[in-house]
């Protein structure tokens, strides 16, 4: 993270142009600065009065900067600790607790500026003020005694930089549109893809791509492009619920998914219960794992997440049928589970799943740039809200999304 | 009526070194300096009328004689300057007693802050300016904008030639200004442009602003300046003033000449 300090300044600083002097002489020596408070005088006797964060690339440049600007009037505001309090009970936040933003957080903590692990919003913070670390905690998880943060004093939240490279995700106003055109925004998708793939496949870090997926998926014909796309390695985590790999399965084992032919769209007899003797086979043989590597099970999207070693959570959801073994049916157990993949992602696809778009979406830092894919224009428009440079929204169905995506990246037509 | 605050040389010397002008080298011819103390004196009482407060002179305060930086002055109140330098900090308690003594309600600024009175503290009627950097720091001007409910434009002095703002700037009671630009960053010269429009800027050479053209007394429509600035009395002159030169160059071994040798007290 970059280094920052806030600065006060006051007095005629307007008219005066030392407010001008100075803003300029952060920029010309490489910092950036933000205003977080511009008091304007409202006559010429009243002065003015501004507190801007001064941010630097490192701290010997933020400190040459402070020492340029300070003759000027610019005082940097004396920082005090963040407040800490023990937590009264295992699962109960202190009076007063942080509650965290999806923005990156440092706290202050010894006189130093601890930078928050695994950001997220919604949550407090949980501090070790010997460890001099700091990191975020769920409500459920907390232990009685652990010294979570209280109050605002002593925590500072950076705003998102826009991001340097020209592309789609550099200049997204929030806005969803079903009516924008489509292919610049996967052509510039696919370029990224290309981009992290290379640096998963180096082992550098934040380069795992993310896919939240529903079964309108399977239904809608999109199941080869995204089993393409696991089996290229452009897909490293997968999040999905019950009805994902059952009806993905189905197509394997029935030729069907609920029930209908996959390859001539007709509802076949007695085709709605193939997803449930898909679940039972499954059940029978123990694990989703066991079933592709024992031959039962050989194409599509699971298979290729075996194949490939793609870790999956499914999280469970009210009225599953069966589920299939490895479906996590506690909500809390599996929100951790959810969780504790995301440390690592560079990017997130979340497609045609309401459901887990909006619970990934929240798990998200806003760091990571996130493609949302419904054809409901809510999904992305709620995406969209989060405040992110980074989230794009489209409104199309998950088969053409997918199938558009494989082949700008190569996949056979 | 004009009072103005004046100090006799009877101690005045090159001591110490703190401005650019300052050489221990270059001794003061004190009987010369003493007749053009009264020469200026003489000037300002008889041709221009104002009402002259003579300080007592202290041995060891060689610079007392500069009272334009005994403190800014306006309506019964007086505020003492905090030098920036050891050497004038000695000057500090005599002009408090002073201002005391006469009656003026002193306000005073915590030690620490710099501010070194009418030197860097120049006024117009609706606007202040105020030099920083070389002596004032720029932290004091809201303190004393919020004394005398003024506002207080502060300008960079970026020329250490020009270590004061009244080296360099001088009002006339006409709202003409009387100054060097180059003594001025773009950000101070933008600054005034915006308060004052180009016919009332009245620009002053270099070599007259080495000088110290600029550190004039102006009284009515008189302008008392060091002598050997034609073009500056030239421009007073076209724009109405009655320039009155005086020859000063024992003081300017000392980095001062008229203005400094004087503190406006009304």
């Amino acid at each position: 993270m970059k280094e920052q300090e806030t600065i006060l300044l006051q007095g005629h600083i307007i008219d005066s142009l030392i407010l001008a002097k100075v803003l300029d002489t952060i920029l010309m020596m490489g910092g950036t600065f933000d205003f977080e408070d511009v008091q304007i005088g409202k006559t010429r006797e009243e002065p003015s009065r501004a507190r801007i964060i001064v941010r630097a690339s490192s701290a010997k440049l933020l400190s040459e900067i402070l020492h340029a600007i300070q003759p000027h009037g610019a005082s940097v505001e004396s920082e005090r600790d963040c407040r800490l309090s023990p937590a009264p009970a295992d699962g109960i936040f202190p009076d007063e607790f942080y509650a965290t933003t999806h923005l990156p957080t440092q706290v202050r903590v010894c006189d130093q500026w601890v930078k928050v692990d695994r950001i997220e919003m919604d949550l407090g913070i949980l501090v070790d003020p010997v460890g001099l670390t700091a990191r975020t905690i769920p409500m459920g998880e907390v232990t009685q005694g652990d010294l979570i943060v209280i109050g605002r004093e002593g925590v500072r939240v950076t705003p998102l930089q826009r991001p340097r490279d020209r592309d789609v995700f550099s200049f997204m106003e929030s806005q969803v549109s079903s009516e924008r055109p489509h292919r610049h925004v996967i052509g510039d998708i696919a370029k990224r893809l290309v981009q992290l793939r290379a640096g998963f496949r180096e082992g550098k870090a934040d380069s795992k791509v993310l896919l939240a997926g529903g079964p309108a998926i399977v239904h809608a014909g999109g199941r080869e492009a995204l089993a393409w796309l696991i089996d290229e390695e452009f897909i490293h985590v997968l999040f999905c619920g019950n009805a994902l790999p059952a009806h993905d399965m189905e197509v394997d084992l029935y030729g069907t998914s609920l029930g209908y032919r996959h390859a001539a769209g007709r509802v076949v007899p007695h085709g709605h219960e193939h997803h449930l003797r898909t679940i039972n086979r499954i059940r029978d043989i123990g694990s989703i794992e066991a079933a592709v590597k024992s031959g039962v099970v050989k194409t599509g999207i699971m298979a290729a997440c075996v194949r490939r070693g793609v870790l999956v959570v499914m999280a469970g959801t009210i009225r599953d049928d069966g589920p299939l073994p490895g479906v996590i049916t506690d909500s809390v157990k599996a929100q951790a589970a959810m969780r504790a993949a995301i440390p690592g992602i560079g990017m997130a696809l979340l497609v045609a799943s309401t459901l887990h778009a909006v619970a990934t979406g929240n798990l998200l830092p806003a760091s990571v740039p996130s493609v949302c894919v419904d054809v409901n224009q809510s999904v992305p428009t709620k995406l969209a809200d989060r405040g992110s440079f980074q989230a794009v929204g489209l409104v199309m169905d998950a088969a053409s999304f997918l199938g558009e995506l494989s082949r700008e990246l190569g996949a056979p037509t | 009526m004009s009072r103005l605050l004046v100090c006799p040389p009877d101690y005045f010397a090159i001591e110490y070194e703190i401005n650019p002008w300052m050489r221990r080298v270059n001794a003061v011819n004190s009987d010369q300096a003493v007749r053009q103390w009264h020469g200026l004196m003489q000037v300002l009482e008889e041709e221009v009328g104002a009402v002259l407060e003579r300080m007592r002179p202290m041995p060891g305060l060689p610079d007392l004689v500069f009272t334009a930086n005994a403190g800014i002055v306006v309506g019964g109140k007086a505020v003492p300057s905090r030098f920036r330098y050891p050497e004038r900090q000695r000057e500090e308690a005599y002009f408090e007693d002073w201002f005391r003594e006469q009656g003026y309600e002193v306000v005073t600024l915590d030690p620490g802050h710099f501010f070194e009175g009418a030197g860097d503290l120049l006024r117009f009627p609706d606007t202040w300016f105020g030099g920083y950097r070389q002596r004032s720091e720029v932290s004091v001007f809201p303190l004393l904008s919020d004394m005398f409910h003024r506002e207080i434009i502060p300008l960079e002095l970026v020329d250490n030639r020009f270590y004061h703002l009244d080296t360099c700037l001088c009002p006339l009671s006409g709202g003409e200004l009387l100054y060097f630009p180059p003594a001025f960053d773009h950000y101070g010269q933008e600054a005034l442009a915006e308060r004052i429009d180009p016919a009332r800027r009245l620009v002053v050479s270099e070599v007259e602003a080495l000088r110290f053209a600029c550190n004039a007394v102006c009284v009515g429509k008189h302008v008392v300046l060091p002598a050997g600035c034609p073009n500056t009395e030239s421009l007073l002159t076209s724009h109405g003033y009655f320039p009155h030169p005086v020859l000063l160059d024992e003081f300017m071994k000392s980095g001062g000449s008229a203005k400094c040798l004087t503190l406006a007290l009304d």
